[in-house]
């Protein structure tokens, strides 16, 4: 079985041409891409706005939750069975599968945003205000900067979760890396198969490592702990040294909340 | 008794917390570990139970070496009481005060009772039993903190700032209930504070560390107060010594003048004084009022409240105070019942101040009597 | 609804399969985090290295894992051990970071105040320190249970028995009730699972119920 898996990966046919490996990939990171896209423009102000106001808490929470129960397969069918006669051409493919990617991305995104702003130390909000910030001013200086790690574990926990579902949008007839599987198995192929879920888990994998090191360097040194100066008992250094890169380090303030994670 | 013989603790950074400290707590006694932070006096207690060991030196207790003993039975032997109580919130305040009696595999009823009596003991409502440390206040958990180290009888207990961490006047009232049972126990006892008040209160001797664990003096409280060693202890225990060693000294006789009294609800007026002493129906000092200003009959809210009160058999602090604080400038004194015996004037005090023994000053060389 | 009461039996065969294959493995998962959580508790070293470690495993797509894992188990896809194994892991991945997390959120001066009592480090953990990590742990579980739920309908595309195959027998048919009816059970299966740990977390935790959740 291993073995057919490296004659399938190392056969360089399957690299190239329009349902190569190269385009697949290619395929699946615009599919991921443009759904997180949409689903950032969406979320994210949404999630500031909640956080900054304090206004719709109920929702976020429950959202997030509910969110997580739905099965994403299901729904994707669904979309798939009511869309598709409506649409023409390649869309008819390909827009019930990008709903379905940006719904199931917007829950983490908005959580990870309304937490960030949520958990911003008061004192540091009642400061801006106090300094003769606008309501707009104290979002953008302090709350949104204050709340970039967590949005960042929000877009993180959303990356995994597009980048798996974008695999289950080849059923809908879709490309990506999704159809070695489902052709795969259609002819039980299943060298093809594996070398396609290997290729996918790889992708995952290298996507959440690059946008951990991305994250390392975006957010302000103050909040993780990076640089130097810093007096030697202080435990901010210790205490972020713990704080692991893990997409699941979406911890909110405390870790009883956790933004969704949810995948497929 | 507890003796430390040469004891030294140094971190892995390589920070010395403890250098090379030699002390004996007697037993039946409290011992106050004093000093300010980073002077080991924490470090110096977590090594007696070794929840810190030792890097070297020995730590005996009653002559067995605490190194040679199994930690957990040990820790079983010695009750420790923290600063924020460190109580389980996941269990009831009855069980928290079982914990060592039960790990001891103590009788089940049994434990349940001597519990129920020690939650009394330690000041607190048996109602409060069923209750979880989160329903109770800062002061009350220290009480049941208290309670559990007691549980098991242990001949040694180890306490790290347990009163520290409530306000002023529950700290005092829980240091008065901790003498009290002290007064009844007569435990052998570490204290660690920062507070030199607190020691000086509690103490019947005072060990007073320097940053980097060294030892700086160690003595009862009125003898450290009279001579502190160097310019750290003596910076260290503060200023006002003069005048807090006064706690230490029994009032002698003192040549109490009769105060003219009046009761409460009479009249004030045509009283031929400055000042004039309300007291109630048993003789018990309430305030002062002025005759010149003082309308009709006299009610609580004209009372001037501002003078203290002395009792006869206390410390001559109090009798000083007293006579410094009237605004009569006639210090109040009662007997041990609280009912007036008479009052004193500041020089009368001092005169008797400066006729007084010394006898923390006698022996330079031992440390003098414990704190009355 | 005349179809979900027609295919009653079905449904409730099929969601039966489903808890098993979500269940299951929340259990043993579970089971395989307490000593992992605690060991990156107990070893400050070992907690990078194991939060990161398992939480990446948490990012393998499902539909990979499932045509994966058969290859190195030596099984058939098919076979409910592959989908108890994949979601195990999943259920590890998550919660070995929870364990840890949860064990350290027992305050510092409890654990000084028990250890200076004389527990043992094993009684300790077991009387104190997992009683006290109960409510994150519980958190962690409810995050497990729903995500299982709606993962192991995934096995629908290898044609694995669970309720996500009513997905597949509408969209081939271009019907949608038992769609909906599919659908409709895995969220009650996920709110069952998350019901069940809601009670038994408080069973476990009466000290929370007294105080109102000041603990």
């Amino acid at each position: 079985m291993i073995s057919g898996l490296i004659d399938w990966l190392t056969d360089s046919a399957n690299w190239s041409g329009s349902d190569g490996v190269v385009a697949r990939t290619v395929e699946h990171l615009w599919y991921s891409g443009i759904s997180l896209f949409v689903a950032c423009l969406i979320a994210i102000p949404l999630g500031l706005a909640i956080g900054h106001t304090g206004r719709g808490r109920f929702f976020v929470v429950n959202l997030a939750g509910a969110a997580r129960a739905i099965p994403s397969l299901g729904l994707l069918y669904v979309m798939v069975l009511w869309l598709f006669p409506k649409l023409v051409g390649d869309s008819a493919f390909l827009v019930p599968s990008l709903i379905v990617l940006i719904v199931l991305a917007i829950p983490p995104l908005m959580a990870g945003a309304y937490a960030g702003v949520e958990g911003v130390d008061p004192a540091a909000r009642d400061a801006a205000k106090g300094m003769g910030m606008t309501g707009g001013q104290v979002l953008a200086k302090v709350e949104v900067p204050n709340a970039l790690p967590l949005i960042f574990s929000g877009f993180r926990s959303a990356t995994l979760q597009v980048i798996a579902t974008a695999t289950l949008a080849a059923v809908a007839g879709t490309g990506g890396l999704g159809r070695f599987l489902i052709d795969g198995q259609k002819v039980r192929d299943y060298p093809q198969m594996a070398s396609g879920a290997l290729l996918v888990a790889v992708l995952a994998l290298v996507v959440d490592l690059l946008l951990a090191v991305v994250q390392r360097y975006a957010v302000s040194p103050g909040l993780t702990g990076r640089g130097s100066g810093r007096p030697a008992e202080g435990g901010g250094v210790r205490r972020s040294s713990r704080r692991s890169n893990t997409p699941l380090d979406v911890e909110i303030v405390s870790s009883q909340r956790t933004v969704d994670s949810q995948h497929t | 008794m507890i003796a430390f013989d040469g004891v030294t603790k140094k971190f892995p950074d390589g920070t010395v917390a403890v250098d090379s400290l030699s002390l004996e707590a007697p037993s039946g006694k409290i011992t106050v570990l004093v000093g300010p932070s980073g002077c080991g006096k924490t470090t110096s207690l977590r090594m007696i139970n070794r929840m810190i060991r030792p890097t070297s030196g020995t730590i005996t207790l009653d002559g067995k070496d605490t190194g040679r003993m199994k930690e957990s039975e040990l820790r079983r032997g010695i009750g420790y009481v923290i600063q924020h109580a460190g109580l389980f919130p996941h269990r009831t305040v009855l069980d928290n005060v079982s914990t060592v009696p039960r790990l001891l595999g103590m009788d089940k009823t049994e434990t349940r009772k001597r519990s129920m009596e020690l939650l009394e003991r330690v000041g607190l409502d048996p109602a409060f039993a069923k209750r979880y440390p989160a329903q109770l206040s800062g002061g009350q958990q220290q009480r049941v903190g208290v309670a559990r180290a007691l549980a098991a009888d242990p001949p040694v207990m180890l306490m790290d700032e347990p009163f520290s961490a409530v306000d002023p006047v529950v700290r005092e009232q829980l240091q008065d209930q901790f003498l009290r049972l002290q007064g009844d126990l007569g435990k052998t006892i570490i204290f660690v504070t920062h507070d030199i008040d607190e020691a000086i209160k509690l103490g019947d001797q005072v060990t007073v560390l320097k940053v980097g664990g060294h030892l700086a003096q160690m003595a009862a409280p009125a003898y450290l107060l009279a001579h502190p060693v160097d310019d750290f202890v003596a910076d260290f225990v503060g200023r006002d010594r003069g005048y807090r060693a006064l706690s230490f000294q029994a009032t002698p006789r003192l040549p109490l003048a009769a105060e003219r009294t009046i009761a409460m609800g009479e009249s004030a007026e045509g009283v031929d004084a400055d000042w004039v002493l309300v007291v109630d129906d048993q003789n018990h000092p309430l305030g002062w009022v002025e005759p010149l200003r003082a309308r009709g009959a006299i009610r609580t809210e004209m009372l001037h409240r501002g003078g203290t009160v002395a009792r006869a058999s206390g410390p001559l602090r109090g009798a000083l105070d007293s006579a410094l604080s009237s605004p009569s400038r006639r210090g109040v004194i009662v007997d041990d019942s609280g009912s007036l015996v008479g009052t004193v004037k500041a020089h009368e005090v001092l005169t008797a101040i400066e006729q007084a023994d010394r006898p923390e000053l006698a022996d330079p060389r031992k440390p003098g009597a414990p704190a009355a | 609804m005349t179809w979900f009461f027609d295919h009653l039996d079905d449904v409730l065969s099929r969601g039966l399969q489903h808890a098993y294959l979500a269940g299951v493995p929340l259990v043993i998962g579970l089971l395989i985090a307490l000593p992992l959580g605690w060991l990156a508790r107990r070893y400050k070293f070992l907690y990078a290295p194991f939060t990161a470690g398992f939480g990446l495993l948490y990012t393998i797509p499902s539909l990979a894992l499932f045509v994966i894992l058969p290859g190195f188990l030596g099984i058939p896809i098919l076979d409910p051990v592959n989908v108890l194994v994949a979601m195990t892991i999943y259920t590890v991945a998550l919660l070995v970071r929870t364990v840890a997390d949860g064990l350290g959120a027992v305050p510092d001066h409890v654990q000084q105040a028990a250890t200076a009592m004389g527990y043992t480090r094993v009684k300790r953990f077991f009387a104190i320190e997992l009683p006290l990590a109960v409510p994150v742990i519980s958190a962690g579980m409810r995050v497990a249970a729903v995500s299982n739920v709606s993962i192991v309908s995934v096995g629908t595309i290898l044609g694995i028995n669970q309720l996500g195959l009513f997905f597949s027998d509408g969209f081939n048919r271009d019907f949608y009730d038992p769609l909906f009816v599919g659908i409709a059970a895995c969220i009650v299966l996920a709110l069952l699972f998350d019901a069940v740990i809601i009670v038994l977390t408080r069973l476990f935790t009466p000290w929370l119920r007294a105080t109102g959740g000041r603990a």
